[in-house]
């Protein structure tokens, strides 16, 4: 039930998303937008709503006030089909989270063949494309526990990926990782929007944001405060973003 | 019967054995049933339901086995509702059980990683899909040494339905030792198969310790 497919029509778009925790206002009137293709790095210290902003289009919290839109459906709906919407939207997050009874493998093929109802060599064959896309063929049969950081965070992608999902969020999936494992999961990424993948992903690295995304949403105290190209890095235009910036966090 | 302890007695003493057996098998087979699904409701998404599966735990566990055991016996007797004391005893074993597996098993289903449970929802699986395919599984593993640890203690709380006039192991002992008056002789005999019974299970649950353990250090060591 996606919507129609209208040319340059946003994947996903929030506007003027508001979220509380309690007294806690977290968003305060967010708006930006992804278009197909593009990667939107969120950045922001920490607290200021960025990864509350990325799970609220996955749902998973709901938003206060405020539209979200992610392929044509409106996920602020209270009655959402939030099976269809996490079909195609695919989410990596900051944990490392492969189910540690299933090998790499099983990971991948449980919600090609629980969800979509795919065959047991249908989702053989998918779990060997995605995996060969994040490099980490030869470890289908392992189990996460006998993996590096690094390869159970590839691993994760490559399950959401076996969706093939119309958006990928990423909520700080290297910021666990040291710089060398960070670096393989990052290429990884990076592979993806090459590959013309839609993602908006939350970030530390500014490296990375400066050199994949295509357009950056700077957050500071549940607000947008300042958004453009990676350039907005090298020349900000507000006291917090050069302050941001010039901390390197 | 009378005069020293022979054969029959002994024989005597092993029918009692496997009616405590049985009777275990009934209120852990019963208990874990109606424990599974206390476990579910406790966690529900309806506040009803949840409530209500609290409020029987907490009332099962705020009470004595001993006084359930009369309840369920003499209790529902008053009543009008006479059961055998097999039926009162497993009926009452299995409300008993049922509260504190579904307590145990509430814990380990729980302390299984939110980021798991978020993991399969990013994935599109049903709640049912993920409790059966991803969290299950895991509190399963979780869930077994406190599982066998108090299946061990059942094994002994069976020796309280001789009060209700079940013959299981230890009244058996009570009605040998009647006519032998040689309590500290009858009574060691079934302290001995008490922990015949229990001991292997014991061991069991010792050794799914230290297997997890070990499993818990090579994570910690990748």
């Amino acid at each position: 039930m996606t919507g129609p497919d209208v040319p340059h029509a946003p994947v996903v778009s929030l506007r003027d998303v508001e979220k509380s925790f309690g007294p806690l206002k977290v968003l305060d009137g967010v708006s930006f937008a992804v278009e197909r293709g593009q990667v939107l790095a969120l950045i922001g210290r920490s607290g200021s709503g960025k990864s509350t902003a990325l799970r609220c289009i996955d749902r998973f919290e709901k938003v206060d006030r405020g539209e979200i839109l992610v392929c044509g459906r409106r996920v602020d709906d209270p009655n959402v089909d939030l099976r269809a919407l996490r079909q195609d939207v695919g989410i990596v997050f900051q944990s490392y989270n492969l189910f540690p009874h299933l090998t790499v493998e099983q990971n991948i093929m449980l919600g090609p063949r629980a969800v979509k109802g795919a065959s047991r060599s249908e989702a053989r064959a998918l779990a060997a494309d995605v995996l060969a896309q994040v490099g980490l063929s030869d470890k289908a049969q392992a189990y996460p526990e006998q993996l590096s950081g690094g390869q159970q965070q590839r691993g994760a992608i490559a399950r959401s990926l076996a969706m093939k999902p119309k958006v990928m969020l990423f909520d700080e999936v290297t910021s666990a990782l040291d710089p060398e494992l960070t670096g393989e999961v990052l290429k990884v990424i990076e592979g993806l929007a090459a590959g013309g993948m839609t993602m908006v992903t939350v970030t530390h690295e500014m490296a990375f944001a400066r050199g994949v995304a295509d357009r950056i949403v700077f957050m500071h105290r549940g607000k947008v405060h300042e958004t453009g190209s990676a350039a907005i890095l090298a020349s900000p235009q507000t006291a917090e973003l050069a302050q941001f910036v010039g901390t390197g966090l | 019967m009378g005069g020293a302890l022979n054969a029959n007695h002994l024989l005597f003493l092993a029918h009692g054995a496997t009616w405590t057996i049985g009777l275990s098998l009934i209120a852990l087979i019963g208990g874990g049933l109606v424990g599974f699904l206390v476990a579910l409701a406790r966690i529900s998404p309806s506040r009803a339901v949840r409530l209500a599966s609290g409020l029987y735990v907490q009332l099962v566990q705020g009470t004595p086995l001993l006084v359930i055991l009369f309840l369920g016996y003499f209790g529902l007797a008053a009543i009008g509702l006479g059961l055998s004391p097999l039926a009162a005893a497993g009926a009452s074993l299995t409300i008993y059980v049922a509260a504190y597996l579904g307590e145990i098993w509430r814990g380990s289903i729980e302390s299984v990683p939110k980021p798991q449970w978020e993991a399969a929802e990013g994935q599109g699986l049903t709640r049912a899909q993920r409790m059966v395919k991803v969290i299950l599984p895991q509190a399963v593993r979780i869930a077994t040494p406190p599982t066998v640890g108090f299946a061990v203690s059942i094994i002994k709380s069976t020796s309280l339905a001789s009060v209700v006039g079940f013959v299981e192991l230890t009244r058996s002992g009570q009605i040998i030792n009647n006519s032998l008056f040689e309590p500290f002789l009858v009574y060691a005999i079934i302290a001995a198969i008490y922990f015949a019974l229990c001991y292997p299970l014991s061991r069991f649950s010792q050794g799914l310790e230290r297997r997890m353990a070990r499993g818990r250090a090579q994570l910690a060591g990748a």
